[in-house]
């Protein structure tokens, strides 16, 4: 067990947390990380980047380690037994491991970041993606992560179903804690995987998650982001995915929960004909703040990207899409969409869109465009004058708006997961819902 | 079955029903016609309360209820139907599962047991076979990429599945080719009956050749100016309308 656990960490200067008996290189990048992030500091909204979004009530907090259960209660899966093989954590420690079945199959491998460090992918990707010299919080993942899920598939696997990577996260008697998850999924050549993470909890923590994706020559990665914190919770999440050469990625996330909420899903199109399906939907109601930022990088020639972000906001909520698509003076031939679209149902709440291209090549096809719009009265009325109530016609509407992106989920769990949730997110039925995926936490 | 006195309403402020009077008895068939502007649609869109129509004054009662109190599906669970000029399309709302939520509402409403997705199903099929829709319709979205015809159809097709007691259909036969208008034809006919009223608002006297009204009423600048048999709209198509604001200018 860690020395650090039930200790106050104060974030104001920190020193890197290390695992016993990590290896050298790690402990150089926890150092070296540690550093980065003391020199950065927390993120102001003076930058560009941050300019939206403050953290200052979250950098003012002392949080600290804990991996006891929130109080009294127990972790169960969202999804049941559903997924091929799971790993759960409970405020960023490993609490259940439910991979053995999975990992009976030769080219999988899927163990807690804390028994694979000595592994030599590990070695090779960790840390090469998502970037601690420049980005603050990345810099404090990596000085301070204790667990997270470590999975390796070997060139031509194909895993059947999904692995669940499941983050739970709450206080211990009333102590603000923090999950600071780590993650590395190396699909290697032609291999073929779905991986989803789900966050969730109940009261007050910060979670902190940095997941490194590396989808090998020809791989087919899907990834799901399910965000589901507590209301009182913030969350920063970091998703660096890396292409190499004809791999095909899908990235989806879904915004439902979480008081503060980065939520940054970034790609490097690195090896030619690579392409990246990246969609997101955020619903947001109350004081909630959601800030989604992404940046695609068309590094190699001849790759495809279509992203699209969707938002819905009620009430008082504020809602960020912040995109930025880079092609790179090589990446020739390169075709890339980007669109965000977004429902305001109050009038309270607020919407800041930011598509943007920065292309340095001549030979591209590149587009992009965001729209914020009401619901649409006729439609209200039409769907009234059927014998629809104002409620559930307003409901269908929402629905309607946010099904283009939940339809195309192709897990069927999380797809219906997320249908349900929307549902029972959308206006008039909040108050009671707010904030729980499922009974998780009993 | 509906009785509006002296009605005056209008939108944004302008006033366009200027004090309409019309009885529609149980069972009965009424056709509304009149020249473009003169109210017909604004007519059917307070009926039916759609948000944007404010009513000035005059008294709208519906089977013994003071219908202009009444939210927009409260009406239609009551029984009113409005086929709409201009279907909106609503991508994203499956056409079956609106269908059936709608069917539900009005069943509930009417103390009647819920239908549960098989049942509903069967009577869906039925009612498209009435109005010549494919199923493959029923899967798409809410009139979402529907031909100006389809969208008319649909129209039908939901009113045979929540068989209203008051149907009104706004121009539901405008830009259809013969062979859809006999198809609507069909579809009003197979819910007339002793219980059921009609208001037919259209242009053109195609339509009551297959679906014979008991009246038919010349709407003018927000006021019914003339009522009479189904042989008025057969003079209406022959000599327009100009005979009829005449005889009105002459009258005041
Ligand atoms: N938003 C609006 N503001 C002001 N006037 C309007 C508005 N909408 C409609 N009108 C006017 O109200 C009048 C009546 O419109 P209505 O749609 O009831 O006519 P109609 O008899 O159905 O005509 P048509 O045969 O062309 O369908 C028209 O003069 C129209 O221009
Ligand atoms: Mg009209």
């Amino acid at each position: 067990m860690s020395s650090v656990l039930d200790r106050e960490i104060p974030l104001s200067a920190i020193e890197p947390e290390h695992i016993d008996g990590e290896p050298e290189r790690v402990r150089h990048i926890r150092s070296q990380a540690a550093e980065r992030f003391n020199a950065l500091g927390w993120p102001t909204t003076r930058l560009e980047e941050w300019k939206y979004t403050s953290l200052a009530a979250l950098a003012s907090n002392d949080w600290k380690f804990d991996r006891k259960l929130p109080n009294d209660r127990t972790g169960t899966s969202p999804f049941g037994e559903k997924a091929a093989a799971e790993l759960m954590f409970v405020n960023g420690m490993l609490y259940a491991n439910r991979a053995s079945l999975a990992n009976e199959h030769p080219g999988i491998r899927i163990v807690p970041m804390r028994e694979a460090m000595d592994s030599e992918l590990f070695a090779q990707h960790f840390a090469r993606y998502a970037d601690y010299e420049k980005h603050a919080m990345t810099a404090l993942n990596t000085a301070l992560w204790q667990d997270g899920a470590y999975i390796e598939i070997a060139p031509g696997t194909v895993v059947e179903g999904f692995i669940h990577i499941c983050s739970i996260s709450g206080p211990v008697k009333e102590h603000p804690v923090m999950t600071q998850l780590r993650n590395l999924i190396v699909a290697g050549r032609g291999s073929q995987i779905t991986v989803v993470e789900t966050f969730f909890g109940a009261g007050p923590y910060f979670t902190n998650a940095v997941t490194e994706i590396v989808a090998g020559e020809g791989a087919v990665v899907d990834h799901y982001k399910y965000e589901n914190e507590s209301l009182d919770a913030f969350h920063i999440g970091t998703v660096q995915i890396h292409q190499e050469r004809s791999s095909n990625v899908t990235s989806r996330t879904i915004a439902l929960g979480g008081g503060l909420v980065r939520n940054e899903i970034n790609a490097a199109l690195a090896g030619e004909g690579a392409s990246l399906s990246m969609e997101g939907i955020f619903v947001l109601s109350g004081r909630q703040h959601v800030d989604n930022h992404t940046v695609i990088d068309h590094v190699a020639p001849h790759c495809d990207s279509v992203e699209l972000f969707k938002g819905v906001l009620d009430e008082n909520a504020r809602g960020i899409f912040d995109g930025r698509i880079i092609v790179e003076p090589d990446a020739v031939k390169t075709n890339s969409r980007q669109t965000n679209k977004n429902l305001l149902l109050s009038e309270t709440a607020v919407i800041d869109s930011k598509p943007s291209l920065e292309i340095h090549n001549d030979d591209v096809k590149c587009n992009h465009g965001s729209t914020i719009g009401q619901l649409d009265e006729e439609a209200l009325f039409y769907l009234r004058s059927r014998g629809i109530g104002a409620e559930e016609a307003r409901n269908l509407l929402v629905y309607a708006f946010a099904s283009e992106i939940v339809e195309r989920m192709k897990v069927p769990v999380v797809r219906e997961t997320a249908a349900g949730a929307l549902f029972l997110r959308m206006p008039g039925r909040m108050a009671e819902k707010l904030g729980r995926t499922e009974e998780v936490i009993n | 079955m509906l009785d509006i006195k002296d009605l005056h309403a209008g939108i944004d402020g302008k006033e366009i029903l200027k004090g309409l009077t019309l009885h529609v008895g149980t069972g009965e068939v009424h056709a509304i016609m009149g020249p473009n502007g003169s109210g017909k649609s604004t007519l059917a869109n307070v009926l039916a309360g759609r948000p944007k129509y404010e009513v000035i004054s005059g008294t709208v009662t519906y089977q013994g209820k003071d219908l202009l109190t009444l939210p927009t599906e409260e009406r239609s669970r009551e029984g009113v139907f409005l086929a709409m000029q201009y279907p909106v399309e609503i991508p994203g709302v499956n056409n079956i599962y609106f269908l059936k939520a709608a069917l539900n509402a009005v069943r509930k409403h009417r103390g009647e047991e819920e239908l549960d997705a098989m049942e509903f199903l069967q009577l869906a099929r039925e009612k498209m076979k009435l109005v010549e829709l494919d199923e493959a319709f029923m899967s798409r979205g809410v009139n979402e990429g529907f031909s100006g015809g389809e969208k008319k159809r649909n129209e039908i097709f939901q009113m045979a599945v929540l068989d209203p007691k008051l149907a009104i259909l706004d121009e539901t036969d405008s830009g259809l080719d013969i062979d859809a208008l006999r198809i609507v034809a069909q579809g009003v006919n197979a819910l007339r009956s002793e219980k059921h009223s009609v208001l037919v608002i259209t242009h053109y006297q195609r339509l009551l050749r297959y679906l014979v009204p008991d009246f038919v009423h010349v709407l003018a600048d927000g006021r019914i100016v003339k009522s009479g048999g189904k042989e008025l709209a057969e003079e209406l198509e022959q000599k327009g309308y100009e005979w009829i604001e005449e005889e009105v200018a002459a009258a005041r």
